[in-house]
């Protein structure tokens, strides 16, 4: 990939003449603006953009993004952004999808997208519902979850969309959501990281699955909720200003976090582990983290670049046409030929 | 050694192997799955092809790779019928059976002339191998092969016997039985041996040895075809060259030509060509070719389903590459709602479909032509796709072109059918010269195309195709996807006087895509009976007709390249006959196009056995006709 010149944009520089049509009140507006505020930020260009996304709610995505867009098929968008960065990998490909079209139709995609590392940005808005068609139960909807269709509550288990992008061999997993002030900030971290980089964006639903994520995202009592990571600095939550603070300590005995409490600041005395995006085993533990006991884990969790798909591709075509050359006619009478004199030739 | 040789001689008139200089023969090896029978068919091809014949084969195998030995199941064959004068089909029936163990000559058997010649490697006609063939006596022995002429001897032990010198073990030196089995059967058509080792020498460039012991096995038989012709009654048979025009041969599979002929449409096009495919039987060879050819600016892309080939090859062309994939009938089934992403984006794309018995998983690895309903008709909305039809392997390459121009000039998803027969089968192909193709290069809008503001992404040109625009391109940045588009702009416009309007638009487009007007393959514009086909029954129907025809009958054979859009002069055409009979390797799909899009009264015949029609089944089917 050449490095391509940064321009100057504004935000209105990436809207288009179309209405967004998404529910008012609904999650996907406060990303949407997220997205537009970055762009300029990062000195993008919008005709070297492109967004892609499936089907659902997030997948209209595109139509309001002033850059090249494909709006297509359910499930499917990670297949389509791997043929466009293999043909041409200059382009900044953001893939817009959902807990549905990402992780129920689109898993298998979703999973190969990840481990074969293509370059890209994965923005995968999880609302824990289908809202699209009208509020069925999605495979991120927490067990007992009333819908449509499961009346009495629903009775599957949830995946969890960042371990599943771990366990798929992604190099970089994030965690933010819609109306978070952070979110731009998860969205430049992405953007760095050469390869896929997948992004969990927990978006409010404010039809059929409202306020769902309150239990974290709401502003009131939110720092003793969400534990935002930062590469080399200590798990910190808890409210500093009210001398309340916290953080998570690790416990090698039983390879488990535990919660302890930081004295004037002193978090070294409390043990508190020093978040390193580069460690794996790290990284599954804290998505695995149950939250209540513990605080959402927020922000990058994982954070560790190896060589992308388009650069082997490109290294392994490089490799394979050194000394041939492109005729045609050569080509085509390859092999062991005759003339109809019934001779046999050396091969051309 | 044990019982070496022995040979029956039956009272049959005139079988092949009596007539010392026959203007075609018909060869089958038939072993077990693992004994190399492709291999060994394969490479008479190559000798067959340099010695100058017409030919044409049938490649026979189970879907089982190694199935156990010696089972009926596991028994893998090839046919090979060539000759001094145009060879059509692989043949109807076998001159001559190679059987190298019960089980294949037991599954054979029944398709041999009578008075053919069977050559069988008795020592595999042990007690445990005659039970797993469930014979219950030696049927080399028994008498109950008096209507064929016989000739059975201990391969196994005559090869040991041949690379004993190389120290191989006894399972090692049993591998070289096949090259034994050929070397006699060049000894029997009187066959340049030395290409043959040069291959063996150059395939085993590694291991000299085994390359020794081939080239010994091969030599062996050879001279051991010399020394039975001395010693008894076997001759050797000369088939002289066929005449055909002037110019450079090779021989050609059909999956090697659909690749060479993707090859040569991007060029034609000025594309590089991204071919997105998933394994599956008979399509794997095509991404096999394709892949080993990166120096023509080919990117292939094993995906994770045929759903992400098809959606990877689409994300190609939308970035400005020619867009490829290639599958078989259950495969296809998968990518149709892609296929009706690239309807409604149009966008251009390559769909190979090579063909085999179906629904379902159905027959792997045999061949037939009922994808054409689901290639036609097989979309969710109207959702119309053109379609080729290639009728052999070297036609494949011209259909390959074909498909690329329709594609890029029309911005078209366009579906390229072939078949499991068309895609093993080999034949001799004449190499076309390159410049005797038409360029055409693809355009890419690089300037908006609209004075009064934005690029307007659906603004169809002359041939009713939309702009390609590639992203990366300055100022023309738009949106498109599956939901219905305004005309113009491409914006989501789901309004009722719209869809009308697209819905309109995109069938004009197809309908009308420039075919070349239908001719006559062979016989006269008009007549009693035309014999209409598509695909790969083009060679049994031609020479079903032309047999017809030379006993006075008044029929002609008309086959069909353009499936989607029917050439326009294809009902006039129809309509000069008396009757129309259309036999396919289906239940009747090509005759349900037929009467629909033209209103003739297409009469079907029909076969679905996963074997191509033989020629006698045809010529049975037209007189027939003639006679209702």
């Amino acid at each position: 990939m050449t490095e391509v010149a940064k321009i100057e944009t504004t935000l209105k520089d990436w809207e288009t003449d179309q209405e967004v049509r998404w529910c008012p009140g609904c999650g996907d507006y406060a990303i949407l603006k997220a997205v537009q505020r970055t762009l300029p930020q990062l000195g993008s260009d919008p005709k070297n953009t492109v967004f892609i996304s499936g089907i659902g709610c997030s997948s209209r995505f595109p139509y309001y993004m002033e850059t090249y867009g494909f709006h297509t098929i359910h499930g499917r968008a990670p297949a389509f952004a791997t043929g466009v960065k293999l043909a041409n990998p200059d382009l900044d490909v953001w893939l817009v999808t959902g807990d549905g079209d990402g992780l129920s139709i689109g898993g298998n995609h979703m999973m190969h997208v990840l481990r074969r590392n293509v370059n890209m940005q994965i923005m995968l808005f999880n609302n824990e519902i289908y809202g699209l068609t009208k509020g069925q139960y999605s495979p991120t909807s927490r067990e007992h979850t009333r819908t449509p269709t499961s009346p009495l509550g629903s009775v599957d288990h949830p995946a969890n969309p960042c371990a599943f992008a771990l366990g798929s061999g992604a190099r970089f997993v994030a965690r933010g959501f819609d109306v978070s002030k952070n979110l731009p900030d998860v969205l430049k971290a992405a953007h760095a990281h050469q390869g896929a980089a997948f992004i969990e964006i927990f978006q409010n639903c404010i039809v059929y699955n409202k306020d769902v994520f309150d239990d974290f995202a709401a502003p009131k009592g939110a720092e003793d909720r969400q534990l935002w990571l930062e590469h080399g600095q200590p798990m910190l939550f808890g409210n500093a200003k009210k001398g309340d603070m916290k953080g998570l300590k690790l416990v090698p005995e039983t390879f488990s976090f535990e919660v302890v409490d930081v004295v004037d600041g002193d978090w070294e005395a409390a043990g508190v582990c020093v978040h390193d995006a580069k460690n794996r085993m790290l990284a599954h533990m804290l998505i695995e983290l149950e939250f209540g006991p513990y605080p959402m884990p927020l922000g990058v969790i994982y954070d560790d670049p190896k060589p992308t798909y388009e650069s082997a591709v490109i290294a392994e075509r490089a490799k394979a046409v050194e000394g041939k050359d492109n005729n045609l006619a050569r080509l085509l009478a390859k092999g062991q030929t005759w003339t109809v004199s019934g001779t046999a030739q050396d091969p051309v | 050694m044990t019982k070496a040789f022995c040979f029956m001689a039956t009272q049959n008139a005139d079988p092949i192997t009596h007539n010392a200089s026959p203007d075609s023969v018909v060869v089958r090896f038939a072993g077990d799955s693992g004994d190399g029978m492709q291999l060994t068919g394969g490479q008479f091809t190559l000798s067959t092809a340099l010695a100058g014949n017409d030919l044409a084969t049938f490649p026979d195998f189970p879907a089982e790779i190694r199935a156990p030995q010696g089972t009926l199941f596991g028994v893998s064959a090839f046919q090979i019928n060539f000759g001094s004068r145009e060879i059509s089909t692989a043949g109807d029936a076998p001159d001559v059976l190679v059987a190298m163990n019960p089980a294949a000559l037991k599954v054979n058997l029944s398709s041999l002339k009578p008075g053919g010649l069977i050559i069988a490697d008795s020592g595999e006609f042990t007690k445990r191998n005659l039970e797993k063939a469930k014979y219950e006596s030696n049927p080399l022995e028994d008498g109950s092969l008096a209507q064929w002429d016989l000739l059975a001897f201990d391969i196994s032990a005559l090869t040991i016997e041949a690379v004993k010198d190389f120290g191989l073990g006894n399972k090692d030196a049993l591998r070289s039985k096949n090259m034994w089995t050929l070397g006699l059967a060049l000894w029997m058509f009187d066959r340049d041996r030395q290409p043959l080792i040069d291959w063996l020498n150059a395939k085993f460039k590694t291991k000299p040895d085994i390359a020794a012991a081939n080239v010994a096995a091969l030599n062996a038989g050879h001279a051991y075809g010399e020394t039975a012709e001395l010693s008894g009654p076997l001759k050797q048979l000369h088939v002289a060259p066929v005449e055909s025009e002037p110019g450079l041969y090779r021989t050609i599979t059909g999956a090697e030509a659909v690749s060479l002929g993707l090859v040569a449409g991007a060029q034609l096009a000025g594309l590089p060509m991204f071919f997105g495919g998933y394994p599956i039987t008979p399509a794997s060879s095509i991404l096999h070719h394709l892949t080993r050819l990166k120096e023509f600016g080919i990117t292939t892309f094993q995906a994770e389903d045929e759903i992400a080939a098809i959606c990877a090859a689409i994300g190609a062309s939308y970035a400005g590459q020619l867009g490829v994939t290639s599958s078989s009938g259950p495969g296809i089934a998968l990518k149709g709602e892609a296929m009706g992403l690239a309807v409604m984006t149009e966008m251009p794309l390559v769909i190979v479909n090579s063909q085999r018995g179906g629904p379902s998983t159905g027959l792997p690895t045999k061949t037939e032509q009922s994808d054409l309903y689901q290639a036609v008709y097989g979309r969710n909305g109207d959702a119309p796709i053109p379609v080729v039809a290639a009728s052999s392997p070297g036609d494949v390459f011209e259909c390959a072109i074909e498909a690329c121009r329709i594609a890029v000039e029309y911005m078209t998803p366009v579906i390229l059918l072939t078949d499991g027969y068309i895609a093993n089968a080999a034949e001799p192909w004449k190499v076309p010269d390159v410049d005797s193709f038409t360029p055409f290069p693809a355009k890419f809008l690089t300037e908006n195309n609209n004075p009064d503001g934005k690029v307007l992404p659906y603004k169809r040109g002359a041939k009713g195709a939309r702009p390609w625009i590639k992203p990366g391109t300055p100022g023309l940045m738009h949106r498109i996807g599956g939901i219905e588009k305004a005309e113009g702009t491409g914006n989501i416009d789901y309004s009722p006087e719209n869809h009308q309007l697209m819905t309109d638009a995109r069938k004009a487009k197809i309908d009308g895509i420039t075919v070349p007007d239908q001719g006559v393959t062979l016989g006269e514009e008009g007549g009693k009976l035309a014999v209409v086909g598509w695909g790969s029954t083009f060679g049994p129907i031609r020479r079903a007709v032309d047999n017809c025809r030379k006993k006075g009958l008044d029929v002609s054979h008309i086959h069909f390249r353009h499936i989607w859009p029917l050439p326009a002069n294809s009902g006039e055409l129809l309509r000069k006959y008396d009757k129309v009979l259309v036999p396919e390797m289906n239940t009747g799909q090509f005759k349900t196009v037929l009467r629909d899009q033209l209103l003739v009264d297409a009469q079907p015949y029909t076969k679905t056995s996963g074997q191509p029609f033989k020629i006698a089944e045809l010529e049975a089917a037209i007189e027939l006709a003639l006679a209702e």
